[in-house]
């Protein structure tokens, strides 16, 4: 198993998808690895493909990579469904949508759940996206969980952020509210050959032109992802979305916000699961029942958590 | 029950049964393969589940891929004996020989033993109590 490092470098697919298991769940031995492979990363463009479920981020993950594969290009794909609260289980069928993809051996796709991760990734993705990307594959796509309004997480992980809206999902107030919207590099509208694609794009259009523009507009492209129309304008403003980064000095802004984070939620999760080690299970369940019964406020009792935890 | 974010947290340190469910060949029904991803899933599985008509190459490359722990595959069309041996083969000559294999559908007593033969640890046939199912999952699946 030593090896396994080694057949990763030497691009073998099973070494990569043995070790993106190790990591995705945060071992040991998937941290070591990690550590390997980390400074062979930063060289891919990553992908966010985000937008409500249904919005067709799947098939659309798809046709960009079938356009990226013509263009000469291998791409690695990570497609994140929801895990369930109760069980913690999950049905990963993003699959699906990239049937055309299964054999090409220049494409690879790994299928993520939340694992109770909020704002539509999963709590390991930015080691999971380092892996692929140290694999050497120059584009990463990151498919997240059927996004609403909040979940802006993608914006982070990703250098571009793709937002996929559809016709008649709403009225432009809708598209006016804080959130998701913020974060598009480029916003599609997809199923464009359905009725009112045209007044979607002009209301987007009408409400980027509401906000001042960092130098940069947001293009707004259409698209019908299963038949490919629209799909190779697309990725050319994926393409030159990263161009803008790297001239406008944005990129290196993007990696010291994105380590900075890493960084502090990592610590978040060491601390966390340090004060659930140190604290017996008695303790917790003393804390437990005095603020269900509204005898403590759960400041109170957090703080009690950690300082028995021997943390302050 | 509750969903709660400290169970939640137990998860993601945990490490999850991967299996994957596909139907090999030609014919379309997939509610059985549906219901056993379901089953999987409320036990707690991660469950890639690939739709319907994968040749051996898909399925196995889809196995290789989201190295899965368990691969169960669903059949109606009677042609096991013809595709299973196909699958099992691809498995093999992508390195993946230690992955556990069921499978389900309409398959006549007379096959086990050349299934068995195969690899297949298990045979589930119209009837099974789909908890029989998950239990065969736990029971087998070597959490590393």
């Amino acid at each position: 198993m030593t090896d396994l490092i080694e057949r990763f470098f030497a691009g073998e697919r099973r070494a990569l998808s043995r070790i993106l298991t190790r990591v995705e769940n945060g071992t040991p031995e998937g941290r070591s690895y990690l550590r390997q492979l980390y400074p062979s990363s930063g060289r891919a463009h990553t992908v966010g493909v985000t937008g409500s479920a249904g919005s067709g981020k799947s098939s659309l993950t798809g046709a960009l990579a079938a356009e990226l594969r013509k263009r000469g290009h291998q791409v690695g794909i990570i497609a994140v469904d929801p895990s369930s609260p109760f069980t913690q289980g999950a049905i990963l069928g993003d699959r699906i949508r990239m049937q055309d993809l299964v054999l090409d051996p220049g494409v690879f796709v790994r299928s993520m759940a939340s694992r109770g991760a909020l704002g539509g990734l999963a709590p390991t993705i930015d080691d999971v996206v380092a892996v692929m990307d140290a694999f050497g594959f120059p584009y990463v796509f990151i498919e997240t969980v059927g996004a609403g309004q909040d979940e802006v997480e993608i914006a982070g992980t990703a250098l571009t952020t793709v937002l996929v809206n559809n016709p008649g999902t709403g009225d432009d107030i809708q598209a006016l509210k804080a959130g998701i919207i913020e974060i598009a590099d480029v916003l599609v509208v997809n199923k464009a050959d359905r009725p009112g694609a045209d007044v979607l794009v002009s209301q987007l259009r009408a409400l980027l032109s509401l906000a001042p523009s960092e130098g940069r507009e947001v293009p707004i492209l259409s698209t019908v992802a299963t038949t490919g129309d629209g799909v190779s304008d697309l990725v050319d403003a994926i393409d030159e979305h990263r161009e803008w980064l790297d001239k406008s000095g944005e990129l290196d802004r993007h990696r010291q916000q994105e380590a900075r984070h890493q960084i502090l939620s990592v610590a978040q999760r060491i601390l966390l699961e340090r004060v659930r080690r140190e604290t017996p299970e008695e303790s917790l369940s003393e804390l437990i029942t005095q603020v269900a019964g509204r005898a403590l406020d759960p400041h109170t009792a957090a703080e009690q958590l950690v300082e028995r935890g021997g943390l302050v | 029950m509750t969903a709660s974010s400290e169970t939640s947290t137990q998860g993601e340190a945990g490490q999850k049964i991967r299996v994957l469910i596909a139907k090999p060949g030609l014919d379309g029904h997939d509610r059985g393969a549906k219901i056993v991803a379901r089953a999987l899933r409320d036990g707690g599985c991660e469950v890639i589940y690939t739709g319907i008509r994968q040749t051996p190459q898909m399925i196995a490359e889809a196995a290789l891929q989201e190295d899965v722990d368990v691969v169960g595959l669903s059949i109606l069309s009677g042609a096991h004996l013809e595709l299973f041996p196909r699958i099992v083969e691809e498995l093999t000559s992508r390195g993946l020989d230690d992955v556990i294999l069921f499978c389900g559908g309409i398959i006549p007593e007379e096959d086990t033993e050349a299934l068995e033969a195969m690899g297949f640890s298990a045979i589930f046939r119209p009837g099974t109590n789909t908890q029989e199912i998950v239990s065969f999952v736990y029971d087998n699946a070597h959490s590393e």
